[in-house]
Formats: structure tokens, C-alpha cells, sequence
């Protein structure tokens, strides 16, 4: 019997081949805290008892929920922050960067096959290079940081395997939404998913990021992607034999598979106010927008920026229609300027923002008020996730916010 | 081993059922442990002795990280719960709270509210005559439980409880 990606990669951490439902203790290659959770997990470090953090080399300490801050309080949390690696000797400190999901495989942090925990439920993005990576709460993330391990349980793995090649206006983000539509919000949970197919083998390591980023909103514990050149390409490692068998055996035993045909996707949006509330872009023609937001972890990267551009360039925005855009990091910003796609969104009549998690977590500029609606490139459309709860808020891919912001109106690109 | 009275539920018990959003304000526990289970069951936290345990479905735990949920469970002095399954972040939530979760495929279909269990952890359960297979929890997960979460099994492992 094979294995499947995430079995592979925690029974080489672990020694021993391992089974869904095992529960084993990993050796954790990195560690992520946010600025929000920094006071927290190291008020349950001290509370432990922890003379030393296990590794100061493999914890990384990110401020981008709150930068630059918004209220009187959040620097307290860069204060604490800064404190503690001083104390302890961390050195991997991201002050003014960006967003901690794109840096940890950006700055060069995540590997494939690496175990990684963060105290974020979007921790799963590092599924885009074939890393096992997920979220934890703060007193876990206060243990790891003491002992350098963690339990897990082995979970089962669902395949997802994509052919074909995808229409025009279809990018990453409508496939990883009409996924989660098709497994509903909790269809996942406990679960790896795996995303295999020639479709899947064509993307970037940015589409597959957005893809990875999204799938614990289908309650998913992570979701992988075999690596491949383009991998470690990415992570600046050789595609050796290691990397190679770092894939879903074909005997594996999965729990379930999904099988789409690229040229059946379309562009689609979630709904207010469910991630899971999916419906065809063509179909929601016509809703007046008053915001447009183009960024964050699952979508702030260089070719989500392009993608815009390329729709907005020699156009404006729509009288009344904000276009917000934030670059995932200053890295991203800095490539976005130097080629000029800074210049065409700006001259289309784009906000641009420093990089951060700002307004997608409610934090930043750009909140909204009652029954306005935003179009957002972003991963979560909860109830009052970015202003007040009679914000509605419909999740779409770069392509469909450009045409959105030029329309005025949820339009496909 | 020890024995236990059975408070049955049913599948996808979320964590809004175990404590509603209103009481997760309050400064302790004790003062949430009358409203566990409420929208469901408003007499359970009542009726449940220290001691009892709590046979559920599939999905235990769903919905919000909040650790308030296995926090008030454990507050009530449930044994243990066992169900089907768990949803992850409560299971994991659970055993850092001391909280004692067995996963068991068969046992909810076969038993009532208000049998008598013998639960033997790590071995199995019997009710009503039948034994139920559980698995054994690593020695780790068992230490974090004996220690009364994960906060004390470290300053436990720290040399300093």
C-alpha cells in the first residue's frame, strides 16, 4: 500500500511509516507567531516555566495584523515582541515586511517536507511547496516554542485532481472557491487535501499558494501540493530525489476523490456571508459595488497585482468605486514598482497600501459601514470581517475585482 | 478504570451548543457552567454529576477555536466524552484543558442515556454486558491528561510543579 503526501511527510519526520489516525509526535522545523498572538504565547511560554526557546533559529516573529497600527494598544504587541527575541536570542524578526504567510515561504523560511505550526488558521498556505503546515492555538504555540515538538494526528487524505486547462478569466481563486462550495465549509475537516492534475502541474507556485491558503475554509488541516521544479525553484533548493518522491502514491488510500475538468470552471464569487456560498459571477451581474479590495495572503502577490493591471491599464475605476490594493509584502511592492504595475494601478485610481493583513482581518484602511458591498480578493467573508456586520462581502479572483472596479458592479473579466 | 453515567447528544454538537457566545465573557469558568449545552439542552448542566461522561455523534466540537468549550466540560466534571469523531482544533483543545476524548465508531449506536459505562483508558469500554475496543493514546497525550493540561504538564516537565 502507498501513501499518501502528508503521510509521506510525517513518517519521514517521525521514522516510521504512519496511518491515518496515528498519533505521533513531530519534530517542528518552524514556528510562526503574529503580532496578535505574540503577548499571549509568551505569557504561556513564561507561565510553563521555559528557560530558553528550543531553537531561536527555527521561530519566526511576524507583525502584520496590526502594522502600521491602528489603535493605541497594538504596538504594546511589537513591544512584547521585541522583548522576548531579544531575550531569547530570536533573530528572525519581520517588523515591516509583510504578511507572515507569504514571508514564510518567501523569505525563504518553508522547504517541502517541513513541518511547520503558526498561530493562524491560514498557516495551511505553506501547502503550496509540499510543506505540512497548519494552525495552532497559543498555549500549543507557547510548548512548541519550549520543546520544539507537537503531536498531531495523522489525518486522511481527500485528492483533488484537476486536467484540462482552465478558461481565460478563471484563475486559482475560482477553483479553490467552487472546491469549497462542492465540499461545504466543514467537508474537510481533520483532513489533508491533496490537488493533483495537469491543471494543477501548469500553475505558479502563487496560484497554488491561494489554494492552499483557502483550504481550511472547507475545514481542511492543510492542503499539499507535490513539489516540483517550479518548487524549488521558488524555495532555491535542487529538485533531487528527496523532492521526488515527496507525492501521493498512486496505491495510496484516500478517503475520497474529486475529479474536475479545467475547462468546466468558471468565474465565481462566495457569497455573503458563508466562504461556501458559491455562485457564478455571470449570475451576480448587476449588485452595485462600493469597494473594491485587492490583496492579502490569498491574493496579494505579483500576479494577482499583473492580472489587475493588465484589465485596469488605460482605464479608471468607477466614479464613487474605491480600489484598494495591498501588495502581501514589501518584496512583492517593491517588484510591482520596479515593472510598472504599480504605475498602471495607481493611474487607474488604486488606493495602494503598505503590505500587511490590514483590512482583511477589519483592521486596516478601508472598513466598511452598513449595506455597502465590497469585492475582495481575500479568503473569509464572515459576518463583520471588514466593518460592520451588514457589510457584504463577495470573495473573487484578481481578474473579476479589476472588471468589478471598472463596472462598478460585480462583472466578469 | 472507573464508571460512568452516559449523557448522550447527537452528531455535529458545535461549540455555540457547548457554550453560547453571550457567556464566553465571563471572567471564570464556574460562572459559565450553567449554560453548557443550553440551546440544545438547558437542564443538562444541571443533571450532569461530577463523574458522568458524555456519548456524542460525529463532529464533535465543530465550529470556533473558543477553548472555553472544553474548558466548561471539564468544569461540569465529565470523565470523558466519547464520540465518533472530534473536530480538530476542540480535540486538540480538549487534551491541553486535561480534558479526557476517546474516539469509539460504535459504541453511540449501542447504548442509552443513562447506562452505567466501565471505562478502562487505553483498553476499552463496557456497557450493558459488550465491550468496545478504544485505542490507546500515546504516553505524551496521556501525560498532558494526568497533569491537568498542557500548561502544567510543561511546568510539570520544567521541574517546577
Amino acid at each position: 500500500m502507498g501513501h499518501t503526501l502528508i503521510e509521506k511527510i510525517i513518517g519521514k519526520k517521525v521514522g516510521h511509516d504512519v496511518k491515518p489516525g496515528d498519533i505521533v509526535t513531530v519534530p517542528v522545523d518552524w514556528c510562526m507567531v503574529d503580532d496578535i498572538m505574540v503577548p499571549f504565547a509568551v505569557q504561556k511560554f513564561e507561565e510553563m516555566g521555559f528557560q530558553k526557546v528550543y531553537d531561536p533559529n527555527k521561530v519566526v516573529l511576524i507583525y502584520d495584523h496590526f502594522l502600521p497600527a491602528t489603535q493605541t494598544d497594538d504596538s504594546r504587541h511589537f513591544r512584547v515582541g521585541d522583548e522576548f527575541a531579544d531575550k531569547y536570542g530570536i533573530k528572525n524578526v519581520h517588523r515591516t515586511d509583510g504578511i507572515c504567510h507569504q514571508l514564510m515561504t518567501e523569505a525563504g523560511y518553508v522547504k517541502p517536507g517541513d513541518i511547520a505550526f503558526g498561530t493562524d488558521s491560514h498557516t495551511v498556505t505553506y501547502g503550496c511547496v509540499g510543506a505540512f503546515s497548519t494552525g495552532i492555538g497559543y498555549t500549543e504555540m507557547a510548548g512548541i516554542l519550549g520543546t520544539g515538538e507537537l503531536w498531531i494526528k495523522v489525518p486522511e487524505t481527500i485528492k483533488i485532481e484537476i486536467d484540462g486547462t482552465v478558461p481565460g478569466n478563471v484563475t486559482s481563486k475560482d477553483i479553490i472557491l467552487r472546491i469549497i462550495g462542492d465540499l461545504t465549509a466543514s467537508g474537510a475537516t481533520y483532513k489533508s487535501l491533496e490537488f493533483t492534475g495537469s491543471t494543477v502541474e501548469a500553475m505558479s507556485v502563487a496560484s497554488r499558494m491561494t489554494m492552499s491558503n483557502m483550504s481550511v475554509e472547507a475545514g481542511a488541516k492543510c492542503g499539499l501540493f507535490a513539489p516540483d521544479d517550479k518548487t524549488c525553484d521558488y524555495c532555491k533548493i535542487p529538485y533531487d530525489d528527496e523532492m521526488r518522491e515527496l507525492h501521493g502514491d498512486d496505491d495510496a488510500n484516500y478517503s475520497q476523490i474529486l475529479r474536475y475538468r479545467a475547462e468546466d470552471f468558471v468565474p465565481v464569487c462566495a457569497c455573503p456571508s458563508l466562504v461556501d456560498n458559491i455562485k457564478p459571477v455571470s449570475e451576480l451581474k448587476g449588485t452595485k459595488v462600493n469597494q473594491v479590495f485587492l490583496g492579502s495572503c490569498t491574493n496579494g502577490r505579483l500576479e494577482d497585482l499583473r492580472t489587475a493591471a493588465t484589465i485596469l491599464k488605460g482605464k479608471h475605476v468607477a466614479p464613487y468605486v474605491k480600489l484598494i490594493v495591498t501588495p502581501a509584502s514589501r518584496k512583492v511592492y517593491r517588484a510591482a514598482l520596479a515593472d510598472g504595475t504599480l504605475e498602471i494601478l495607481s493611474d487607474a485610481g488604486a488606493i495602494i497600501t503598505t503590505p500587511g493583513c490590514g483590512l482583511c482581518c477589519g483592521r486596516g484602511g478601508g472598513i466598511l459601514s452598513d449595506d455597502e458591498v465590497v469585492v475582495a480578493t481575500n479568503n473569509r467573508n464572515f459576518l463583520g470581517r471588514m466593518g460592520t456586520s451588514k457589510v457584504k462581502i463577495y470573495l473573487a479572483s484578481p481578474a473579476t475585482a479589476a472588471a468589478t472596479a471598472i463596472a462598478g458592479e460585480i462583472t466578469e473579466a | 478504570m472507573f464508571t460512568a453515567k452516559i449523557w448522550k447528544l447527537g452528531d455535529d454538537i458545535d461549540t455555540d451548543i457547548i457554550l453560547p457566545t453571550e457567556y464566553l465573557a465571563f471572567e471564570t469558568v464556574q460562572e459559565m457552567k450553567p449554560y453548557a449545552f443550553s440551546p440544545l439542552r438547558p437542564d443538562l448542566a444541571s443533571k450532569i454529576q461530577p463523574g458522568d461522561m458524555i456519548v456524542a455523534g460525529n463532529n464533535f466540537g465543530c465550529g470556533s477555536s473558543r477553548e472555553q468549550a472544553p474548558e466548561v466540560v471539564k468544569a461540569l466534571g465529565v470523565s470523558c466524552i466519547v464520540a465518533k469523531s472530534y473536530a480538530r482544533i476542540f480535540f486538540r483543545n480538549a487534551i491541553n484543558n486535561g480534558l479526557l476524548l476517546i474516539e469509539q465508531p460504535d459504541l453511540f449506536d449501542e447504548v442509552n442515556e443513562g447506562d452505567i459505562a466501565e471505562v478502562t483508558p487505553g483498553k476499552e469500554i463496557k456497557v450493558n454486558g459488550k465491550s468496545y475496543d478504544i485505542a490507546s493514546l500515546p504516553q505524551n497525550l496521556t501525560d498532558i491528561l494526568d497533569a491537568g493540561g498542557l500548561v502544567k504538564a510543561m511546568r510539570k516537565r520544567n521541574g517546577l510543579d
